[in-house]
């Protein structure tokens, strides 16, 4: 999901009230079987979510795939236009980026789960008493435990959720485990073909970050908060071993397409195998499918050298 | 009093100099930090019958020669261009303050662009010029077609910025509405808005080149004839001159190098509007002497301009049209101040 990263610095804004917010283990857990209200830590506050919800919407893609993860995915009655993944989500009109809150309410949710708070969307709905869980873009792997947990709360399905996030902390430990010939080779991450990156602060630059790879766009990062654009002579001159492109869908990039761009045809990674091809929402989503992200690098990283 | 004046050598000459200077810088700064030995022995070994070895390894000579060369001649091409048709615009208007996008070239482009950007799923590729070019006449067609409808048979040119002012409204009106619809496209959209031409390789100018280079002669053709409307219509007419046909052939002309321009860069103000007056404060206000040197300092100007945007934060750039108007303002109040010309149009 792209956007993600559009509108990084609006969400900048929300984010910095996250870490506060997230990660309310402190065994407050309500949710019995049988009912009773549970509260959740989420970034708009503590929020009262009625006993096993029926009638969830999700807005945020991120959100719907962790909710059909941990087995709340029958809860669910209505997702934004986004939320392509698992196949035969219940999609709709509604959108994360202009969201309605008339439109939203018209699904009668008894739950809604967002990542943006845009044009106030979160107060409209806390007026008529929906309750929403604002479960902000993660900012590192244990934010996004946090919240696959969360949900699992809110939802009923703790158990699941713990399930799904050991599983994902064990499979990532193993593949970067596996790859340890990664350390100090350089890389770029392509979020389009205007050649925008993410530094290492950012939440894949972090995930990259667990294999020792170096991230050529951090010396580039002077005030864009963490999404630079980098200048294509710079890019022809760093040369990186490795190069991931984040946007085969969004823009139709792919390695052959490379070999077309000015200059690009010499570099190392186009003619060593060194471009990585990703599915542009399993490299922007912080769910479940983590776990492939970080497979897609132990792989690239292997075929090296 | 702008007298029937020739351009004379001597800023002519200034002007091809600074040219030349600014281009030479161009080449040699950017954010790779190539050796300047180097690229000048590069450079030097692309004369035909020399061989100099430049030393550059192949990712320099591609950096060189497939990024910062072309680089180079497109912001001088684009300069230049929209430096010309700001002239032409204001001799047709007979208002230095008219500039190139007065029109609708601006907002028409933007609706090409953004239309592409947000509709066309994968890589557009060279739809998104295509569609602003076509955007930017289609804008100044209809505000042409509307203003001539209106304007009736009396002197049509008030009417016919009226109608350059509703066409643009409304086009910039169905681009927000467009953006709105696919905001997730947002950023592709803005970064084309904001201008630049880092996207700038030889296809490109081969593709713009045409275009500019007709404009841009039909232009220069029409020094004289525009220095006679500026008189008046009745004087023109008394020397046989259709005032209406003069206008129709410069705004065709001015609007098509705009077009060229906005198809490659992306919106970029500013340069139209200044970079006349500049000449016109240091030249003298002759269309024959406006228009030439316009072009010839639209293109160092921008040439510049893009230094500056693509080495202040490197290597990271910064939009194009943000840096014209932050160095040219400035500059522009000096310009003013330093000279006490007075040029009526």
């Amino acid at each position: 999901m792209r956007p993600v990263r559009t509108l990084g610095a609006v969400m900048a804004i929300g984010v910095v009230t996250l870490a506060a917010a997230c990660g309310d283990d402190d065994g407050k857990s309500g949710g019995t079987p049988d009912g009773k209200a549970v509260t959740v830590q989420a970034a708009n506050g503590a929020v009262n979510v009625p006993a096993k919800p029926k009638r969830i919407v999700s807005l945020s893609p991120t959100h719907t795939e962790t909710l059909f993860a941990i087995g709340a995915g029958p809860q669910v009655v209505a997702v934004d236009d986004y939320s392509n993944y698992p196949a035969g989500t219940p999609r709709t009109k509604l959108s994360g980026f202009k969201p309605n809150a008339e439109a939203i309410i018209t699904h009668k949710p008894d739950l809604v789960v967002l990542s943006d708070d845009m044009d106030g969307i979160v107060k409209s709905l806390e007026k008529v008493k929906v309750p929403v869980l604002l479960e902000p873009a993660a900012k590192n792997l244990d934010e996004a435990y946090d919240e696959i947990g969360d949900l699992g709360k809110a939802t009923g399905h703790e158990a699941e959720a713990k399930k799904v996030t050991d599983g994902m902390r064990a499979d990532i430990q193993k593949t970067v485990a596996a790859s340890s010939k990664a350390k100090g080779l350089t890389y770029y991450h392509e979020l389009d073909n205007q050649l925008h990156s993410v530094t290492s602060q950012t939440f894949a630059g972090q995930v990259y970050g667990l294999f020792g790879l170096q991230n050529i766009a951090d010396k580039a990062d002077k005030a864009s908060g963490g999404y630079p654009q980098l200048s294509r002579e710079y890019l022809l001159k760093q040369d990186p071993d490795l190069i991931f492109l984040a946007d085969t869908k969004c823009c139709g990039q792919n390695a052959a397409a490379l070999t077309k761009r000015p200059g690009w045809s010499d570099l190392d990674a186009v003619g060593h195998d060194g471009v990585v091809e990703l599915d542009d929402d399993i490299a922007s989503r912080w769910g479940p499918r983590l776990t492939e992200f970080v497979k897609a690098i132990g792989d690239a990283v292997q075929k090296v050298q | 009093m702008r007298g029937q004046a020739r351009l004379r050598p001597l800023p002519l000459a200034v002007a091809v100099g600074l040219l030349g200077a600014t281009l030479l810088a161009g080449v040699l700064v950017g954010s790779a930090g190539l050796p300047v030995g180097g690229v000048l022995k590069a450079l030097a070994d692309r004369i035909p019958f020399v061989h100099v070895d430049s030393g550059l390894g192949v990712i320099d000579e591609n950096v060189l020669f497939q990024l910062r060369v072309p680089r180079a001649l497109m912001a001088a091409l684009v300069g230049g261009m929209l430096a010309v048709a700001g002239a032409g615009y204001q001799g047709v208007f007979r208002n230095p303050l008219a500039d190139p996008y007065l029109l609708g070239a601006a907002a028409g482009a933007g609706v090409g662009a953004t239309l592409v950007i947000a509709l066309v799923p994968g890589d557009p590729g060279y739809a998104v010029p295509l569609a602003a070019f076509v955007g930017a006449i289609g804008g100044v067609a209809l505000a042409y077609l509307l203003g001539s409808a209106a304007a009736g048979r009396g002197n049509g040119t008030a009417t016919l910025v009226l109608a350059g002012v509703a066409v643009s409204s409304f086009l910039a009106a169905v681009q927000t509405l467009i953006q709105q619809m696919r905001a997730e496209e947002l950023q592709r959209i803005y970064s084309w808005i904001l201008g630049g031409v880092g996207s700038a390789d030889w296809h490109q100018l081969a593709l713009v080149f045409p275009y500019a280079l007709v404009s841009t002669v039909v232009l220069l053709a029409h020094g004289r004839l525009l220095d006679v409307l500026s008189v008046g219509d009745e004087e023109a007419a008394s020397l046989g001159l259709s005032a209406s046909r003069v206008r129709l052939t410069v705004l065709v002309a001015a609007s098509l190098a705009t077009a060229s321009a906005v198809a490659v860069s992306g919106l970029i103000a500013f340069v139209g509007i200044v970079v006349p007056h500049v000449v016109r404060r240091l030249a003298g206000g002759s269309y024959r002497i406006v228009l030439p040197l316009s072009l010839l300092g639209g293109a160092a100007f921008l040439e510049v301009a893009d230094l500056v945007a693509r080495t202040v934060i490197r290597p990271g750039e910064l939009p194009l049209g943000v840096v014209t108007a932050f160095v040219g303002g400035p500059f522009f109040v000096v310009v003013l101040r330093a000279s006490r010309r007075q040029v009526d149009t």
